[in-house]
């Protein structure tokens, strides 16, 4: 019970971010409207993943560290949750998307390549396809310890070089994306009002949460499963 | 320091003694580019910038792809008893460098003389393409590092490469498109920025190529 007051808190959180965040009050502004609802979920995912993808590179430091390879399962398996939140997150901003930048006199196909031109949005390809990029890597090598150590020195290189670019893209390319003029997420003092950052906040903790939740059992199964192939 | 020189002095003579493979290089570019030739008339500028990095992209992974992986287990293990893992990564990026350099002029030669020149300054494209080589063979140097302990070809180098060196080309074309037109003047502080990108991955390499070196 002590270790496990988080995930109560992830589930309190999350229950707390669906009801207030659908029943609770947001500014009316145009074009956004009703949408705007999406900011709890849509970048709630982009954080997640953020957050995941680094716990995955700290675990590829500890890993070149101790040469454990237990810190080399939690890093592939914070890896796959950080690329689920990023898809999730490309999902809900399609859908924010085909509400708010997309040209209702075209067909909705017709926008994407228009729409995927944006900073941010080339910020999360590059990365998803980085860690995709990293799992083909491990899978194309069969002995466990020098898997383990060419992909933990990957995912740290590719981490070092993506996170200083998904800072810089958004600063030399037009965006129509909330949060431009230099700024790679959005202004959250300015560009969401008080109300909503009582939600937006828990929710962002709560998500993230649910996503370590999802890998430590990610990592448990994993660890019997091999456990149960050596014995 | 003398040990990186050596290396360097050795792996230039090898290029030298052999002579099929950086002839492999150029014709690669020669036939990149008449293969472009017969598939487009003088495309105009924003066309041919894009068209120039990807190209120096494929002839990049080309060059460089075969740094470590012609290197042999045994040779290896003769570098590891000679060299520490940082001289010999040092080595290795720098004549990926030089080589680097020298083909990114051999391939504008090639584009200016079948693809048109759009071009309004010269050498300040000449001096953009070879800044921007050495920043492509820097990222693909070490990777080629990660796909040789892996076992693996020139496609896994691909793979990996890409989506890391997007920022990188964004980057390049952007400053690169400035070289075009007589109004605009070429970004000092953007190149700035991809020459600190270029000294993040060197340093990079030195801390991480010690643990793909030991076996």
């Amino acid at each position: 019970m002590k270790k496990n007051w988080w995930k109560i808190l992830s589930v309190v959180l999350l229950a707390y971010t669906f009801i207030a965040g659908l029943l609770g009050p947001v500014p009316r502004l145009p074009l956004l409207q009703e949408t705007i609802r999406n900011l709890y979920f849509h970048v709630c995912m982009w954080f997640g993943m953020m957050i995941l993808f680094t716990i995955s590179m700290v675990n590829a430091i500890r890993y070149l560290r101790t040469f454990d390879l237990s810190f080399d399962r939690a890093s592939r398996q914070y890896a796959g949750t950080g690329i689920l939140f990023g898809l999730l997150g490309y999902a809900t901003g399609a859908i924010w998307a085909s509400f708010t930048w997309a040209d209702p006199n075209k067909p909705l196909l017709n926008s994407f390549s228009t729409i995927a031109r944006d900073p941010k949005l080339i910020g999360a390809a590059v990365a998803l396809l980085v860690y995709f990029a990293y799992l083909v890597l491990r899978d194309s090598v069969t002995d466990l310890d020098k898997r383990a150590r060419i992909s933990a020195v990957y995912n740290i290189f590719a981490y070092a070089i993506l996170f200083p670019a998904i800072w810089i893209l958004p600063r030399i390319l037009p965006s129509l994306h909330p949060g431009n003029d230099g700024n790679p997420a959005l202004d959250v003092k300015n560009d969401i009002s008080a109300s909503m950052r009582l939600v937006f906040y828990p929710a962002i903790i709560g998500w993230t949460l649910l996503g370590v939740w999802i890998t430590t059992l990610k990592i448990r199964l994993k660890t019997v499963q091999e456990k149960k192939r050596t014995a | 320091m003398q040990a990186i020189v050596d290396l360097l002095k050795k792996d230039l003579k090898l290029e030298l003694r052999q002579q099929y493979s950086l002839y492999g290089l150029l014709l690669y570019i020669a036939s990149t580019l008449f293969l472009l030739f017969m598939t487009l008339d003088a495309p105009e500028a924003t066309v041919w910038n894009g068209l120039f990095w990807i190209t120096q992209l494929f002839i990049c992974i080309n060059a460089v792809a075969k740094g470590f992986l012609q290197e042999s287990k045994g040779r290896m293990l003769y570098y590891y008893s000679i060299a520490s893992p940082t001289q010999f990564i040092l080595a290795k990026l720098i004549y990926n460098g030089i080589l680097i350099s020298f083909l990114s002029g051999v391939s504008l030669l090639f584009y200016l003389l079948l693809m048109g020149n759009p071009l309004d300054k010269l050498n300040a494209f000449i001096f953009i393409s070879i800044v921007g080589g050495i920043s492509l063979s820097l990222v693909f140097g070490f990777l080629s590092a990660i796909a040789a302990r892996a076992q693996q070809n020139a496609a896994i180098i691909a793979i990996l490469g890409f989506p890391i060196i997007i920022p990188q080309i964004v980057l390049l074309v952007r400053i690169s498109s400035a070289a075009f037109s007589p109004l605009l003047y070429i970004s000092v502080p953007t190149v700035l920025l991809l020459v600190a990108m270029d000294a993040l991955v060197v340093l990079l390499s030195v801390i991480l190529f010690p643990y793909l070196w030991k076996d």
